[in-house]
């Protein structure tokens, strides 16, 4: 009975964690990108500071209205946010906020396999978005997104790869144990590897080519609308709340901090999640969006290069050490 | 040096943490009204009591957005055995700013100061037919022309006020030498220029150099300000003076 009601508690943090960390990354996301283009749009809803945009962005979600293509494969179509979505709720399982079983949704010695397995799926929804909309826009957006995920996951397994043969374990809680503050220049690489690679993963500005609003009208996500939508906005943000998460535990020590003792752990984590959100707004407001050509020609030859040489790296320093 | 690669990606960095520190430069218009220049063309305000029909934005405008309808009233003789006068009385002056593309030559070409610019351009309608502005509203916005901005301090005197002020100081001069060696000839100079004295005009020779070359350059008449000798009233103009382009 006590196991039961532990895991339900931990799978309502976990949730919770889930619903609330998104939601703060998309307000920041408002008055950061406000602030950083000098616009006044994101600063009326509510009075002060706009503090109800967020609240007024969900009302209006809810007032569109739900519709489904006619030739659409509706099952397929409507399941396809929510197969978009789960993955980074499961991901969030496996990450420790602080030392300890009590600071982690459930301890899975693979997890950092778990993980970027997990994270893999998320490609399936914007597919079967793009399939299902019977729209060969949607299915040419779906198409371009399987591509750019496909060719960005290389990078992103070979940069945490490396950390896992530095930790000598694909467990989190393991690599975040095993971190040496000396580990921050000589992982340097594969973090900056893992971290782009995972912006274009959640299909980020600059690397938004395939939902490109402008050019290609949100790739396969055009016949969305209302909730469903919102559902796929969710979990671009839920995305950077884990892909964030995930390079504090792998590259940026975790829970370690310069000073405080283990038990402020968890504020270190959560510190290192919001400095990384902030970074990938940044990014947004700062570049441009990547073409085509050059964003296969970047993970290409650029990243999974980088990504090959940090793995050797490791390698070498490993052996030395031994 | 060639620079370093990546930098511009740091740079770019720069520039919008740069922004976000800043506070925004944007207008807050509804709740801020904007600073306008004195010479904003908002909308046309009308000083009706200027207007004498003469047409002549009407004619010049090249929108033909200017609808001025008139009649003709006769003024009684003002005294016993004079002529009856006509004089033109508006009916309607309307400028429909649905057409109208704020050129500003309707003002330039009144002669009688009768159309301003006003600085107000909050004035949208959802029926295009209301951006017709008849009199009373055209009057209306005369009351929101600003005053006439002051020169800029090292400008040139306006042409009238250096004329005018010219003619006082000849006039004063010529008085002190009349007053002082020989007593007056018949008649007093006047202290002040009449309606009489050509002393407001500019002097012949500028004027004849002002009408250009279509008129024959006459030969510039002995000005008589300053042919007068002292003690002499006021020489009458040759009848010869150039009349512009008559």
């Amino acid at each position: 009975m006590n196991d039961v009601l532990d895991v339900g508690l931990r799978l309502l943090i976990v949730f919770a964690v889930f619903l609330v960390l998104p939601l703060v990354v998309g307000q920041t996301e408002h008055k950061v990108m406000a602030h950083m283009q000098g616009r006044l749009g994101p600063m009326y809803a509510g009075g002060f500071h706009g503090w109800a945009q967020l609240v007024a962005d969900g009302v209006k979600f809810v007032q569109k209205e739900d519709i489904v293509p006619a030739n659409a494969d509706r099952r397929v179509f409507q399941l396809a946010p929510a197969v978009a979505l789960l993955p980074y709720l499961l991901v969030l399982l496996v990450i420790p906020i602080g030392p300890g079983e009590g600071a982690v949704g459930q301890v899975i010695d693979a997890g950092l396999f778990f993980a970027l397995a997990v994270m893999g799926v998320g490609v399936l929804g914007s597919l079967m978005a793009g399939w299902a909309s019977a729209n060969k826009f949607s299915l040419l957006g779906g198409l371009r997104t399987a591509a750019q995920l496909l060719a960005y996951e290389l990078p992103m397994l070979l940069a945490a790869a490396s950390v896992a043969m530095a930790a000598g374990t694909v467990s989190l809680p393991g690599i975040v144990e095993a971190f040496e503050w000396w580990w921050l220049p000589w992982q340097v690489v594969g973090g900056l590897v893992f971290f782009t690679a995972g912006l274009a993963e959640l299909q980020r500005p600059p690397f938004d080519m395939p939902v490109a609003d402008s050019e290609i009208i949100f790739g396969a996500y055009t016949e969305y609308t209302g909730l469903r939508f919102a559902l796929f906005l969710l979990a671009e943000y839920a995305g950077i709340v884990v892909l964030a998460a995930l390079t504090t535990v792998l590259f940026l020590g975790g829970w370690h901090g310069p000073f405080g003792g283990d038990g402020s752990g968890w504020v270190w984590t959560l510190l290192k999640i919001a400095a990384l959100s902030f970074v990938v707004i940044w990014l947004r407001v700062s570049y441009p969006r990547l073409r085509e050509d050059q964003l296969q020609k970047l993970a290409w030859t650029v990243l999974i290069p980088l990504a090959l040489a940090q793995i050797a790296l490791t390698g070498i320093v490993k052996v030395a050490i031994q | 040096m060639p620079p370093i690669p990546g930098s511009g990606l740091a740079k770019g960095l720069a520039v919008t943490l740069r922004t976000m520190t800043k506070r925004s430069h944007t207008a807050q218009y509804p709740e801020v009204q904007p600073e306008l220049p004195p010479r904003s063309r908002g909308v046309i305000g009308l000083f009706e009591e200027n207007c004498t029909v003469c047409m002549l934005c009407a004619r010049e405008c090249p929108d033909w957005c200017i609808y001025i309808d008139s009649h003709k009233e006769t003024v009684p003789a003002a005294a016993p055995g004079g002529r009856e006068r006509s004089r033109n009385v508006l009916d309607r002056f309307a400028i429909d700013f649905s057409l109208c593309m704020y050129c500003g030559i309707c003002i330039e070409v009144c002669p009688f100061d009768a159309l301003f610019w006003s600085p107000e351009f909050e004035y949208a309608e959802t029926d295009i037919h209301e951006l017709t502005h008849e009199r009373d509203k055209l009057r209306e916005w005369m009351w929101t022309v600003p005053a006439p901005p002051a020169l800029d301090p090292a400008a040139e005197e306006p042409k009238e006020i250096a004329a005018a002020r010219k003619a006082v100081e000849k006039a004063e001069v010529a008085a002190a030498a009349a007053t002082a060696p020989a007593p007056p000839a018949t008649g007093t100079y006047p202290a002040a220029p009449g309606p009489g004295t050509p002393t407001l005009a500019p002097a012949p020779a500028e004027r004849a150099a002002e009408s250009g070359p279509g008129t024959p350059a006459a030969p510039a008449p002995a000005a008589p300000d300053d042919a007068a000798p002292a003690g002499e009233s006021t020489t009458p103009l040759p009848p010869t003076t150039p009349e512009g382009d008559a």
